[in-house]
């Protein structure tokens, strides 16, 4: 680069450049926390949506399931998962897992919940279907 | 070298190879129970290996980051190390917080480890990357927190050089953003979208400075190049990344709950983030080019260069690939993000890591760079490392396009399970780019251990 263009040129961009599109980010996030109320359902969230969580937290569903598109790829998509197999469905699938898994298949642990665990994880999974999330995934295979 | 205290960068480097050598392991264990679904089940569930995977890869760069700062800061600063002792301290500290970390991921049920590790008091664990027990947050803000004092009381009574001054705001930046990884709201978009704050203004923002500055130094170093133009440069490529990549965080603001107008945002800064590795690149090449001076130190050159061109294929090539908003409605949370990830994090992060390592590791250990016969050894490593994650990239890129197919795009979509088995084939030949990649881990360490006629420390 030529002599016109200084080093300190460069810095003062750096840090110019930096603070501007920060403040941008900054701005484009405040304007983001107005809008999300009617976006992300708060307003419906319960102590047992809480509880599923939770739940869904402590047993590191996210190590194998993605939960709208984000987490591992290893296991299907849970966002969604209330449409495919429905309330019951899903209650069903995480009690029948066999202690020793599927031979030859991926497995699922059981985790042994109680009926009001599997009630706060289905409430917890409903919540996160009823998020408008710009229609994401494409279908409901997911 | 130039400054005593620059020697306790030499256990840094040790344990983070130590540590890549766990990551690669569990990585080998992961693919293979994508093929062979029970493979170690019950006792080492996918969801496990994937945290032990994950983790170390954070753990080893963190390690790899602080030895290389600890080794650029005396020189750069021309002083000793405020404290080597605070240095030495912290490294033990964080080395068993993290080896406890492992054992407990491995040794328990994810959730009785919450229970033991007080996730209670607050809860911030099972959210991916930043699944570690509230203890080992809260060590990782202390040592952070202490390195950077250290460093910092180092530049103040010492030379401030712009390669440190960027240095220094990238690891500042490292450590304030983690702390977001103790904001875990109830509100899972909320949690979601400051979930990103940690890891996506960490890989694609903060870490690109440390990135850039030791790039600037080795290339400083080995090239001979005037430090006016490398750090003019420098500006220029930190100066690229932020402003695309602050904005850039959007591309995450896609589908997860937030306003529709991240996705013009997310789609148009995101795309502009090529460029700054692409000049990173450009930068590399054009500085190896006008070397004054012949370095012994070969292999170094040579991850630098290499450094370049991957990082740009893996983080920019790869990320533009599914980072467009109509793209990514497909692609999202697909095995094109794992192809990405995987070449992104070698190509800059492992990379840059490993360029240093080399470049420092001969001199720490009183030689200016190592015999031929090593260095030899060392490209072999580099080219079959190199390779084979090239190799891996590929499989899973053909994988996820499959998948995306077969899933959501064709006339009749199929369970994801269905097409996870129609696709093994791409696992299979994945799992093996992961053999090759280990050798060449193995050859990269042995070739610490091959002696010959060494270059005299100059």
């Amino acid at each position: 680069m030529s002599g016109a263009f200084t080093k300190s040129m460069a810095r003062n961009i750096f840090y110019g450049g930096t603070v501007f599109f920060f403040l941008l980010f900054l701005a484009l996030s405040f304007d983001t926390h107005s809008q999300l109320p009617k976006r992300d359902m708060r307003a419906n969230i319960t102590p047992q949506i809480a509880e599923g969580k939770k739940l869904w937290e402590v047993n590191n569903c996210i190590g194998c399931h993605t939960l709208m598109g984000e987490g591992a790829y290893f296991a299907p998509e849970l966002g969604n998962v209330i449409v495919r197999y429905g309330d019951e469905g899903v209650k069903a699938f995480i009690q029948s897992r066999p202690k020793e898994g599927i031979p030859g298949r991926r497995s699922m642990p059981q985790f042994n919940f109680t009926d009001e665990q599997l009630n706060a994880i289905v409430a917890f999974l409903k919540h996160v279907n009823s998020i408008n999330d710009n229609n994401w995934p494409p279908n409901d295979q997911g | 070298m130039q400054y005593k205290s620059q020697a306790v960068a030499k256990p840094y480097f040790i344990a983070a190879i130590g540590l890549f050598v766990g990551q690669i392991l569990f990585g080998l264990i992961l693919g293979l129970q994508y093929v062979l679904g029970d493979f170690l089940f019950p006792a080492i569930p996918f969801n496990v290996a994937r945290m032990v995977h994950t983790n170390l890869l954070i753990v080893w760069l963190l390690m790899g980051f602080m030895g290389g700062a600890y080794y650029m800061i005396p020189e750069e600063s021309e002083t000793e190390l405020f404290s080597p002792k605070l240095a030495l301290i912290l490294f033990w500290t964080f080395l068993v917080a993290g080896a406890l970390t492992i054992v407990g991921y491995l040794a328990v049920p994810y959730a009785t480890l919450a229970e033991l590790t007080g996730n209670n008091i607050l809860e911030t664990m099972g959210r991916e990357f930043l699944e570690q027990p509230l203890p080992t947050k809260l060590g990782i803000v202390v040592v952070a927190l202490g390195f950077l004092f250290n460093l910092t009381m180092t530049m103040l009574k010492g030379k401030k050089t712009a390669i440190s001054m960027v240095l220094l705001i990238g690891l500042w930046g490292l450590a304030v953003f983690f702390l977001f990884s103790f904001y875990n709201p109830v509100n899972v978009v909320l949690d979601k979208f400051f979930w990103w704050w940690t890891v996506h203004l960490w890989v694609e923002g903060v870490w690109e400075l440390i990135l850039g500055s030791f790039l600037a130094f080795v290339l400083i170093k080995t090239t001979g190049v005037d430090r006016e133009v490398i750090e003019k440069w420098l500006y220029v490529i930190v100066t690229l990344t932020l402003i695309t990549g602050i904005i850039g965080t959007g591309h995450h603001y896609f589908w997860i709950g937030t306003p529709e107008y991240w996705q013009w945002w997310g789609s148009i800064f995101s795309a502009l983030e090529p460029i700054p590795f692409f000049a990173m690149t450009v930068f590399a090449f054009n500085m190896v080019n006008r070397r004054r001076r012949e370095h012994p130190n070969k292999a170094a050159v040579l991850w630098a260069l290499g450094c370049g061109v991957m990082a740009f294929l893996g983080a920019g090539v790869w990320g533009f690939l599914h980072t467009l908003a109509p793209v990514n409605y497909y692609t999202h949370g697909s095995q094109i993000t794992a192809a990405h990830g995987h070449m992104a994090f070698y190509g800059a992060y492992a990379m840059v890591n490993l360029m240093m390592i080399s470049y420092a590791m001969p001199i720490l250990r009183g030689r200016a760079a190592n015999s031929n016969k090593s260095q030899v050894l060392e490209m072999w490593s580099f080219w079959l490392m190199t390779v084979a994650m090239v190799f891996i990239t590929l499989f899973l890129t053909a994988a996820g396009i499959l998948q995306v197919w077969l899933q959501r795009v064709s006339d009749a979509p199929l369970p994801f399970m269905v097409v996870q088995d129609k696709i093994s084939l791409f696992y299979w030949m994945r799992e093996w780019a992961g053999v090759v990649f280990l050798i060449g881990l193995i050859l990269y360490i042995a070739s610490f251990f091959v002696g010959g006629k060494e270059e005299k420390a100059a």
